[in-house]
């Protein structure tokens, strides 16, 4: 068996492989976050927990109305993005005119809010959730067990992720909000309803991070810190990613994804402190992040 | 006459605490206070939190009706964060009248706290402890160590393993002080039992929630067992990707090195079936746990009748029992007492049936090695476990002589 830098390459091909799949996570959830902060300039300190309300949402739907998986994916955000549009009627509107601090600090403050409620309704130790039928079993790649249902993970982030970026960098709504994150008032000039569009762009943006939260149920702990984990190095990887870069919080939460499996082979205990080195280090070498504009 | 509203209030609850005693003294009249102190907001609050003080609150309730003394007991939430414990246990002592703290989840907590009930002369309880060090370096001897520790579950699940030829271990370790003595404790007995550790993946904690590259790094050292040494939603990840990456259709077992009934409900049946673990309880153990859950099962809102449960009544009922023994005022005047009382009677209750407390404080109850029921083998839902070896109490626990409690005398 050949040997790669002292690591089998089974092994290291393996671990590569799960790089690319949690990198589809970092993304997906990336991606939402940076549309948010992009056209709305919130850090949406709550992202991780609205992840959570999508599993949530997901487990919910099946245990309480018997809707499965794949009905799932398509109400779960819908719910979610509801909530998200209520939030950002009553509090997050009235906060674009102050310092990003301040919305920063509403938002962490509803997360917590959120995150104490599900402990409060559902316990802190989990609840289950299957995997659908459709997608369980795996496949075997001669040097790792890939299960179904994680290639499908990626194959969904790759089509939200590409969608998402189309939408808003190569359509005429898209050209709406980009316009309007420059100049509002002229943009509202026009005859065009910002803080219409502006609720909704909130409203899509957390229902990007309950689809996340509905592709995770099946494999992580459905729980209410499932997504307090998950959130802060979603946070590095849009700073490296550039904030509000569309296509840099994409192409690095693959690629951070990537370097973080890596790690995990090599030098196991490090491997959730390696973003964080790497934030660092692009922070000093280019403040406004790989793609983003200084 | 003025009446002044503080001095009426005063006057009526002195007449109410009086009431009941008519002529008797006011330490007398006192009841005893136990105040339940335990997780009931964060990580821990399935474990134990409700289920430990509906426990105590079973335990009080019926040892009262039976002789008719006065017990009240209190809860409070320690949020896992020892200052806060402490200060929760400092107001109980010196305002509440607290006598004995039962439960106390969390051995930094708990650490914390029997250092306070030693400073105070009160007494420990704790049912909820798994540290070992609360009955070895660190040990009090106001404290007792109810329903488990470290010890027992690395000694049930690693030594049985390896007797029924599972002898070669990997371990997925949260990498903290107590993933590392989880990790230690089970592999010394493994290789006493004669098996081998190959390695070990030590992951960051709490930051992980993707385990599948530790997962088939374990794979790739091909061994007969993964040992997780984590808890909780950890654990509960790694069992679902364990399943999902095909790793027990390729014959390797999983071995919980702190798993409990709470866990199993969490993953549901069909991913935790046939995962083994160690507890000292189980409501479906023999009729006299059966009695037990029945009747304390209205208390539970829905909720498992789990360990948690079980050891803060039978903790607390032992410790009831001692009190009267030793007659209230006195039990009152001097936790050290009761605690000494406590050792010198034999315990039994429904919960675990008859057993001893040692010198160092631990309570001498067996080691049930569990497997999780297939859903075909389940006919309800809490029944999920089945016993498959068992320790006895006297190999439970760690030999006096190893503990290094400096009042032990051997």
């Amino acid at each position: 068996m050949d040997d790669l830098f002292g690591i089998p390459a089974p092994l290291l091909f393996g671990q590569l492989l799960l790089g690319l799949i949690n990198g589809a996570f970092y993304a997906m959830l990336s991606l939402g976050l940076a549309v948010i902060f992009g056209l709305l300039n919130i850090v949406n300190m709550a992202h991780g927990a609205q992840f959570m309300m999508g599993a949530f949402a997901a487990w919910m739907l099946l245990n309480w109305l018997g809707i499965g998986y794949w009905a799932a994916l398509l109400l779960a955000p819908i719910i979610v993005g509801i909530t998200g549009i209520i939030l950002e009627k009553a509090f997050i509107s009235r906060l674009y005119k102050l310092d990003h601090l301040y919305g920063l600090l509403l938002t962490f403050g509803l997360a917590l809010i959120i995150e104490g409620v599900f402990r409060n309704e559902f316990g802190s130790s989990g609840l289950p959730y299957r995997i659908p039928a459709e997608l369980s079993g795996a496949w075997d790649l001669g040097f790792m067990f890939m299960p179904v249902y994680r290639g499908w993970v990626v194959i969904a982030a790759l089509i939200l992720c590409l969608a998402t970026w189309l939408i808003i960098e190569k359509t005429r709504l898209g050209a709406y909000l980009r316009a309007a994150t420059e100049n509002a008032a002229l943009v509202q000039a026009f005859g065009v309803n910002v803080p219409r569009m502006v609720t909704l762009t909130y409203g899509f943006g957390v229902a990007l991070a309950a689809v996340g939260g509905v592709l995770a149920a099946p494999i992580y702990s459905v729980n209410p810190q499932m997504g307090s984990n998950l959130i802060i190095v979603v946070f590095a990887v849009v700073v490296i990613g550039g904030m509000g870069s569309i296509l840099g919080s994409i192409l690095t939460g693959f690629a951070l994804g990537i370097v973080e499996g890596l790690t995990k082979v090599f030098w196991p205990e490090a491997s959730a402190t390696v973003i964080f080195v790497i934030m660092a280090i692009v922070l000093l070498a280019r403040p406004a992040g790989l793609f983003g504009r200084a | 006459m003025r009446i002044r509203r503080r001095g009426l209030l005063g006057t009526a609850a002195a007449a109410t605490a009086l009431g009941g005693w008519p002529g008797a003294g006011q330490a007398q009249a006192a009841p005893i206070r136990i105040g339940v102190l335990t997780d009931m907001s964060g990580p821990y609050r399935d474990l134990t939190g409700p289920s430990s003080l509906a426990g105590a609150r079973q335990a009080a309730e019926e040892f009262a009706a039976a002789t008719g003394m006065a017990v009240e007991v209190i809860a409070g939430d320690h949020q896992n964060k020892p200052d806060v414990g402490v200060n929760i246990a400092r107001q109980w002592f010196d305002r509440d009248g607290v006598d004995m703290i039962a439960d106390l989840p969390n051995s930094a907590v708990a650490l914390a706290v029997a250092q306070v009930a030693r400073e105070k002369n009160k007494a420990v309880v704790g049912s909820g402890v798994g540290s070992t060090a609360f009955t070895g370096a660190q040990c009090s001897p106001n404290s007792v160590q109810f329903t488990y520790d470290t010890y027992m579950l690395a000694k049930g699940t690693g030594d049985a393993l390896v007797k029924q030829g599972a002898d070669s271990w990997y371990f997925v370790t949260a990498d903290y002080a107590f993933g590392h003595a989880l990790q230690a404790d089970t592999a010394r007995f493994v290789e006493a039992a004669g098996g081998k550790v190959l390695g070990a993946a030590r992951y960051p904690f709490p930051a992980t929630t993707d385990f599948s590259s530790f997962l088939l790094g374990a794979q790739a050292a091909r061994p007969k067992v993964i040992g997780f040494a984590n808890a909780g939603a950890d654990l509960v990840n790694c069992i679902k990707q364990a399943r999902e990456f095909g790793l027990a259709r390729q014959g390797v077992k999983f071995a919980c090195l702190l798993m409990t009934v709470v866990d199993t409900l969490s993953l549901g049946l069909p991913e935790a079936q046939g995962l083994l673990m160690t507890e000292s309880f189980y409501w479906d153990l023999n009729p006299r746990t059966r009695a037990f859950a029945e009747r304390v099962r209205g208390r539970l809102q829905g909720r498992i009748v789990n360990a948690s449960c079980a050891g803060n009544y039978g903790g607390t009922l032992h410790y009831l029992k001692a009190v009267q023994s030793l007659g209230v005022a006195r039990a009152r005047a001097s936790g050290l007492e009761v605690v000494e009382r406590m050792k010198a009677m034999p315990c039994d209750d429904d919960a675990f049936g008859a057993g001893t407390i040692r010198q160092d404080g631990r309570k001498l109850t067996p080691g049930y090695l569990f497997q999780v029921k297939t859903p075909a083998e389940s006919t309800g839902p809490f029944d999920l476990h089945k016993v498959i070896a068992t320790t006895p109490a006297d190999q439970a626990a760690r030999p006096l002589a190893e503990g290094g409690c400096p009042f032990v005398k051997i």
